[in-house]
């Protein structure tokens, strides 16, 4: 039998794979290494025996975040879950998808258009209310997001709901004064409900690059963010940052999104997200192999 | 994420060289993987760090640098040279038809910046005394229309629309006869975002495009865009052969790699760069500030 061998070309291989998914050049080092040292300890030839020891050590980085995926939602209260991020990642479609899901369980849900700023945010946000027959709560252009979420959460409470999902506008993690606002809204929700935000979700699209690190650490500052969103999965970006975040900062990634429509949000799937990231290159050696081995 | 600045990285490389006393091809090697992973944690596509590598790594090696007494600060200029180069000379200018209208059409992954570009493009024609109408193809995205229309009124630049039953090529097709009777000389078409996998939504852009033979095609791009930046420049480029490209989201603290990866697989001319949500702010691209934005000096 003829192989093609796990070196030095193989692992170079590997790295730009790794790469040119986002994964970020220092934590594809790191991985790389690790991998390499792996090969030597364990006297590895083959890829194909590369391919378990590959994903357990990817997936293992997303490992004990698993046990924290799905919502932090509990019966008898209201649940406040709040979505942060840069601009035009998703934040206000996800909310749409996620209303969608949470009503599709049976749960009363409110959403609040905390997005006061950008041309048209209210009525994109009205829109998706209408598709999935759930109540917005908002007031005019220009209003103060953070009065929009205390009326929010009034409402929400009158009304008896389970879930209010909060939008707020985006903005870019290195403007003070926008940062200091979205902490002021995160303020009125920790103040009006005990134990809230119960979710703070950080809304990360899988095109962008190294930036996305910079982007959960300012966001996780000024608000305590307990998971990520990543959307945009259905093109040809892989998101692979999160990886790079998960090590770093431990932030888990609950969910994914795939497209525009109402039911494109599935959990976060951490054996599929990495088997993505690398199946190029198995294929490849996995043709390899089967052309040699017939 | 603070990034070791290159000059510091490259300082360092020398610092370890000196006593050596002669610069070697090898000394070069060393400074040019400090440049790829430079250039690698500014997002810069991998293929095209490798090209520009082997660039520069030649012309390095081509005396300049190792006769040098600073051959670390010759490196640095080489480099911001090419990447300089690579990106372009001032190209902020916008086709002007020799008869009337001008029609430029906004294209791009959905959330670039398209419907806030054709905004602000409108304002900046609107200062050299241009009058733009402002067309509204985005039938998909909720509230799309009225965002447009919003920035409309803001701007006091009209905005055609046709609601969202009508089929984009119809609407931009309407919205030049428009502007033909009310004597605009622009047309500014904002246009739905698309993934450029997505076939169908592709074959509408080309439809509009064959219909409305548009002066420009801008490619809108987020700044933050990381390594996928060439596959969707390099796709919409071949279906659609763009006239330039916009980089939003320059405000941000992004290094902006996918400057480089966009103009180096499209060869097409960044001619603005996004610098905020108002409507006034859209610059000028400079592409010497961008190369030492991406070089993190
Ligand atoms: N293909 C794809 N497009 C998406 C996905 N999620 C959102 N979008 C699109 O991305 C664009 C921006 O989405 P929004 O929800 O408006 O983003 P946002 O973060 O609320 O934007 P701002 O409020 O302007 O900061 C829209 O065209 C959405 O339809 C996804 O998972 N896949
Ligand atoms: N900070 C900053 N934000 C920008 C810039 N350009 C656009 N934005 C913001 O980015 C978000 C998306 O902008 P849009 O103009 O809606 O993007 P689009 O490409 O039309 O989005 P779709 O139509 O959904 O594909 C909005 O929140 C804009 O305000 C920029 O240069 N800087
Ligand atoms: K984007
Ligand atoms: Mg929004
Ligand atoms: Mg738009």
């Amino acid at each position: 039998h003829r192989y093609k061998k796990i070196d030095e070309s193989f692992f170079e291989e590997l790295e730009e794979i790794l790469i040119s998914a986002d994964v970020g050049v220092s934590t594809v080092m790191e991985l790389v290494d690790g991998l390499r040292s792996e090969v030597k300890k364990q006297k590895i030839e083959d890829p194909q025996q590369l391919k378990p020891l590959l994903s357990e050590k990817l997936v293992g980085l997303f490992h004990n975040q698993q046990l924290q995926s799905g919502l932090n939602i509990e019966e008898g209260r209201l649940n406040v879950i709040m979505f942060v991020g840069v601009n035009g990642v998703g934040k206000t479609t996800t909310i749409g998808k996620m209303a969608h899901m949470l009503k599709q369980q049976g749960k009363k849900v409110v959403l609040a258009a905390g997005d006061t700023f950008r041309a048209g945010a209210i009525e994109q946000l009205e829109v998706w209310g209408q598709r999935v027959g759930v109540e917005v709560i908002k007031h005019q252009a220009g209003a103060d997001p953070a009065a929009v979420i205390y009326d929010a959460i009034s409402a929400a409470r009158s009304r008896g709901a389970d879930i209010l999902l909060c939008d707020t506008a985006g903005r870019l993690q290195n403007k003070v004064n926008l940062m200091e606002e979205l902490n002021k809204v995160y303020r009125v929700i920790s103040r009006e409900v005990p134990d809230a935000p119960h979710e703070t979700l950080l809304v990360l699209d899988a095109t962008t690059g190294q930036n996305a690190m910079s982007q959960a650490k300012a966001f996780g500052e000024v608000t305590k963010v307990s998971g990520i969103v990543l959307t945009k999965l259905d093109g040809t970006a892989k998101g692979g940052i999160v990886i790079a975040i998960a090590g770093e900062l431990n932030t888990p990634v609950k969910y994914v999104g795939l497209g525009e429509k109402m039911d494109d949000l599935q959990p976060f799937d951490p054996e599929q997200f990495v088997h993505a990231l690398f199946a190029g290159l198995m294929e490849e050696y996995d043709e390899g192999n089967s052309l040699d081995n017939p | 994420m603070a990034f070791e600045s290159l000059a510091n990285r490259l300082q360092a490389t020398f610092d370890r060289l000196r006593g050596k006393g002669k610069v070697t091809e090898d000394d070069v090697n060393e400074m040019m993987r400090e440049v790829r992973l430079a250039l690698l944690e500014a997002d810069v596509n991998f293929k095209v760090v490798k090209e520009f590598i082997a660039k520069v790594k030649e012309r390095a090696i081509g005396q300049e640098v190792l006769k040098s007494l600073t051959p670390g600060q010759q490196v640095i200029k080489v480099v911001n040279d090419e990447l300089t180069q690579l990106m372009g000379g001032e190209q902020s200018k916008i086709a002007l038809a020799s008869k009337a209208p001008t029609v430029v059409m906004m294209v791009g992954l959905q959330g670039a910046g398209k419907t806030t570009t054709t905004g602000k493009l409108a304002k900046y024609l609107q200062k050299q005394n241009r009058r733009p109408l402002l067309v509204a193809c985005d039938i998909y995205r909720p509230a799309a229309i009225k965002q447009l229309q919003v920035l409309g009124e803001q701007l006091k630049v009209p905005v055609f629309s046709l609601g969202d039953q009508v089929s984009p090529v119809e609407i931009a097709n309407q919205a030049i006869e428009q502007a033909k009777a009310e004597h605009n000389d622009y047309v500014l078409i904002d246009t739905a975002g698309r993934l450029h996998i997505d076939e169908k939504l592709m074959d509408e852009l080309k439809d509009i495009r064959a219909t409305v033979n548009p002066h420009e095609i801008l490619l809108v791009v987020d700044a933050m865009t990381g390594q996928d930046a060439v596959n969707v420049a390099e796709s919409f480029n071949q279906q659609l052969e763009l006239s330039g490209v916009v980089l939003t989201k320059l405000d941000g603290d992004t290094r902006g790699g996918a400057a480089l990866s966009v103009k180096a697989v499209t060869g097409k001319p960044i001619k603005f760069a996004g610098m905020g949500e108002k409507m006034d702010a859209l610059e000028p691209f400079h592409p010497e500030r961008m190369a030492s934005r991406i070089l993190g000096m």
